[in-house]
């Protein structure tokens, strides 16, 4: 097990130099640097930039450089300084802005996987038990609403809700007297109250998702002989529907967490937006926008390393699980 | 609860009175036991026979009340006498209920056929076991797992306290069964109810777990009802029988008037064709004498298989003779299907020739032949597969299905090709007005003639028929043989026939190559392998084997054959 681990891990050290290397061609891509996009900017203002002054900037910034030598100075930085360079647009070092928002991105995740997860499971599987009953018609039909509904539209109403209704003070996930303070009790709390319509928002088609899946996936294994051999047994059906056909069902969801880690940086964008979340998303689509090289190639290089990191994660959890796949 | 004269003696342990149980389905009602009653002395066998579908499982699983949904006990009694003299109706239980859980595993345990997916592969072999005893007898963990290294021990597998804590998977066939009739015995029941428990194993290790069950029985006192379609098996171990077809009993009695003074018709002709598997083909009787001089079809040289590092086909030389039938007979393991398969370079052998002679008199040598030529050859040896059903695209007609080999070699289309698929159905006795059916509308048995049509359709020289019966019900088995045999006078066909059961190997082959781990170990003519066999594997192979004859029981003369 050790030894399997430690490979993995040897492995991933290759496949993060070639990510690195490509996430950094990725965002060099587009026509134009951020320069130019500067100058766009400025002369949508009806100011003018000389050619001089732009190539000043180049300089300033490293732009004027070949790309091998750029790339170089920007993953050495990274690996031996931790300095992930400097965002053009905030001009604040691009480390201080990601932590932030990834903490904030993290708490918010986790908050909507517990409550998909303490939702869907459930559901899932009593739908599964009481195939084609009334209340397996209801919860699919709803389920089905679920994931038919976009994310945004949900989040519109919601908020039209809260804050007609209610009379409370969406977006966002501070009320403004908290927005820059230092963390303190009470802004926790602040946070709490206004991380329900997110969570909600998002929970909404994850869990649609999941008792779709959970439901498939535990009507494979009821059908299976060794329940039959469960129940001969003379254990108790929910003893036994707990403890076999569940638990095998719940494994495929053990490879899911590959791509929840991702998800974190990139995931939920369009709500993040709408309800103008200090999260990930809406900086990274803002980076890429602006073209601010090396915010946005923090933010792939992040999401390439969280997918290897979450691979490697949910591969050791499945050996744990599946004695399967540990053993042979 | 009322006694009945037959009971009164005390030997009766289960009295089941007009069982039947329904599967409700679109159409209707499938009724899967219908007015079945029965009784069950104490340490007494009972084994109940039948083909697929005779509903002889579900009459077990009613016992317990462990039926599939949507299938349901409609109406009878399934009365359990216990030695202190109370007695209750398992029928009338709620299936969900603690009453019936606590007679399940305790009073009445069971084993069922597949020992590999009747265990949970995620939990240990010691889990599982220690989970009954914990659950009946509230033994601590401490307790249950000495209990649970006592029980392994007593199945007879080796190492029990290391076992205890290894999964399934770790397990071959035979030792995930013992570990099942082990968790079934851990606390003492008065029946065992064995769903065929051996039809998924080897012959050899089928004889072991059928002692080990029988020796448990004398220790413990149980009844055991052992259901099986194995004639060989119910003649050596049954005290009763009862004959099941479609759901209804067609005869009740003990195990020798059963084989030797059968009443009803059904058991007639099922002791019949289990008989006729016994002897030669009568078609076989008739034929002249095979001409041996004539140059083989297909030799065979030193030929080798190697998955990896493990030798699946170790140096077999063979060869096959025009018009003539070549069996193959072993084990799960002893390669006998790769060989099959290498013979039309499905794998690619590692090592050695197959010399094929082609129509024109030239030499191929198959494993060497290039795309094209081996192309032509595949048209001239054909297989037949095992699995009637997962070897036919359901989403073609069977029209489509014989025709394909056809059409994709480009010898006929349209109306060419139609009539060639009719005349293919007759000769394999399908009705060609059939054709425009997809395979489900099949049975077994006519899906297995499908198989047949379509190996047949390209006239070829050879066919390999890879367990081309074991499929099927044993009524069936003989005629498909016989058609087999049919066709290959017509067509002068030679076959390569692999399969596990000797029986069948009797009744059809020629020849016959044993194969033991990779190697061949004895070749020879079929009355001599199955009567005088030579090698001690095949000696041992041939004890292990159950004659249907009640009066001849024989197996506990069988031996192991030790390398």
């Amino acid at each position: 097990m050790l030894r399997f681990i430690a490979k993995r891990v040897l492995w991933m050290i290759p496949s993060l130099v070639v990510v690195s290397f490509l996430s950094f061609v990725l965002i060099q891509l587009p026509p134009g640097d951020y320069v130019t996009t500067y100058i766009a900017t400025l002369a949508a203002s009806n100011e003018v930039v000389d050619i001089n002054t732009a190539n000043e900037l180049r300089a300033r910034f490293g732009l004027d450089q070949p790309m091998i030598v750029q790339y170089w100075k920007w993953i050495t930085g990274i690996v031996l300084h931790g300095d992930f360079g400097l965002s053009f647009e905030w001009q604040q070092p691009v480390s201080e802005l990601i932590w932030e928002r990834m903490a904030l991105t993290l708490v918010l995740t986790f908050t909507t996987l517990l409550a998909t997860w303490a939702i869907a499971l459930p559901i899932g599987i009593f739908s599964a038990v009481q195939k084609y009953s009334v209340m397996d018609y209801i919860v699919t039909f709803l389920s089905f609403i679920g994931l038919a509904v976009p994310s945004f539209l949900l989040a519109l109403v919601l908020m039209y809700i809260a804050a007609v209704h209610f009379g409370q003070d969406v977006g966002g996930l501070f009320s403004d007297r908290f927005m820059n303070e230092p963390w303190s009790f009470d802004k926790i709390v602040d946070m709490l109250g206004h991380l329900w319509i997110p969570v909600i928002i998002l929970a909404v088609s994850g869990t649609a998702s999941l008792i779709r899946v959970m439901r498939a996936n535990l009507l494979d294994e009821l059908s299976k002989p060794y329940v039959t051999t469960a129940r001969a047994k003379g254990l108790s059906e929910f003893h036994l529907l707990m403890k076999y056909p569940v638990r095998i069902a719940l494994n495929p969801f053990i490879s899911t967490i590959a791509w929840l880690l991702p998800n974190l940086v990139s995931g939920s964008i369009i709500v993040a937006i709408v309800l103008s979340l200090p999260t990930a998303g809406p900086l990274l689509l803002q980076s890429l926008m602006s073209q601010d090289m090396y915010l946005a190639g923090a933010f792939v290089l992040l999401i390439c390393a969280l997918t290897l990191v979450g691979s490697l994660i949910s591969d050791i959890l499945l050996a744990l699980a599946d004695p399967r796949i540990r053993l042979e | 609860m009322s006694k009945t004269a037959q009971t009164d003696d005390g030997s009766v342990i289960l009295d089941v009175r007009n069982l039947v149980t329904h599967f409700p389905v679109r159409s209707g009602v499938v009724k899967a036991v219908d007015d079945v009653s029965f009784t069950l002395h104490r340490g007494k066998t009972l084994c109940i026979v039948g083909e697929s579908g005779s509903g002889k499982s579900v009459t077990a699983r009613s016992i317990l009340q462990i039926v599939d949904a949507p299938g349901r006990i409609v109406s009878g009694e399934i009365i359990l006498h216990r030695e202190d003299g109370t007695t209750t109706d398992l029928a009338g239980l709620n299936p969900r209920g603690k009453a019936i859980r606590q007679v399940r595993g305790r009073d009445i345990a069971m084993i069922f056929q597949e020992p590999m997916s009747s265990l949970s592969p995620v939990h240990t072999v010691g889990e599982q076991i220690m989970e009954v005893l914990r659950l009946h007898l509230k033994m601590d963990k401490a307790q249950a797992r000495t209990r649970c290294i006592e029980l392994l021990g007593q199945v007879e597998i080796p190492k029990p306290a290391e076992a205890i804590d290894r999964y399934t998977f770790e397990f071959s066939g035979g030792m995930r069964q013992r570990v099942m009739i082990a968790m079934a015995l851990a606390c003492n029941p008065h029946i065992l109810i064995a769903d065929e428990p051996t039809t998924a194993l080897d012959v050899t290790t089928q004889a072991e777990i059928i002692d080990l069950i029988r020796r448990l029985q004398n220790d413990h006192g149980m009844a055991v009802i052992f259901i099986t379609h194995d004639m060989g098996v119910v003649a050596e171990i049954a005290d009763d029988v009862l004959v099941m077809f479609r759901g209804k009993v067609m005869e009740h009695g003990p195990v020798d008037q059963i084989f030797h003074a059968p009443k009803d018709d059904y058991t007639r002709m099922l002791i019949g064709s289990v008989l006729k598997l016994e002897e030669k083909a009568e078609i076989r009787l008739k034929r002249p004498p095979l001409d041996t001089t004539v140059e083989p079809v297909m030799t065979v040289k030193n030929l080798s298989m190697h998955f990896g590092s493990n030798l699946a086909v170790n140096d077999v030389s063979l060869h096959v003779l025009p018009g003539e039938t070549l069996g193959i007979v072993g084990e799960s393991g002893s390669g006998k299907t790769t060989m099959g398969r290498c013979l039309l370079r499905v794998y690619q052998p590692t090592a050695g020739e197959i010399s094929y002679r082609r129509a024109d008199g030239s030499m191929v040598d198959l494993v060497r032949a290039d795309e094209g030529l081996l192309k032509d050859c595949r048209k001239e040896i054909r297989m037949i597969f095992q699995d009637p059903v997962g070897s036919l695209n359901p989403r073609m007609t069977v029209s489509q299905i014989i025709g394909e080999p056809l059409l994709v070699n480009h010898l006929c289309m349209g109306q060419e090709l139609e009539e060639r698929v009719v005349d293919l159905m007759e000769q394999v006795g399908l009705n060609p007005d059939w054709r425009e059916r997809y395979p489900h509308a099949f049975s077994g048995g006519q899906r297995q003639r499908i198989g047949i049509a379509r190996a047949i359709a390209l006239n070829p020289r050879v066919v390999v028929a890879d367990e081309a019966t074991s499929a099927l019900d044993v009524s069936l088995r003989s005629q498909m043989l016989d058609l087999m045999m049919n066709l290959q006078d017509k067509l002068n066909l030679s076959y390569v026939f692999i399969s596990h059961d000797i029986g069948v190997i009797r009744y059809m082959c020629d020849r016959v190559a044993v194969m033991y781990k990779g190697k061949v170990v004895e070749t020879g003519t079929a009355d001599q392998v199955c009567n005088a066999p030579e090698h001690p594997y095949t000696q041992a192979l041939l004890s292990a084997i159950p004659r249907p004859d009640p009066r001849a029981r024989s197996m506990h003369k069988r031996h192991r054959y030790k390398v």
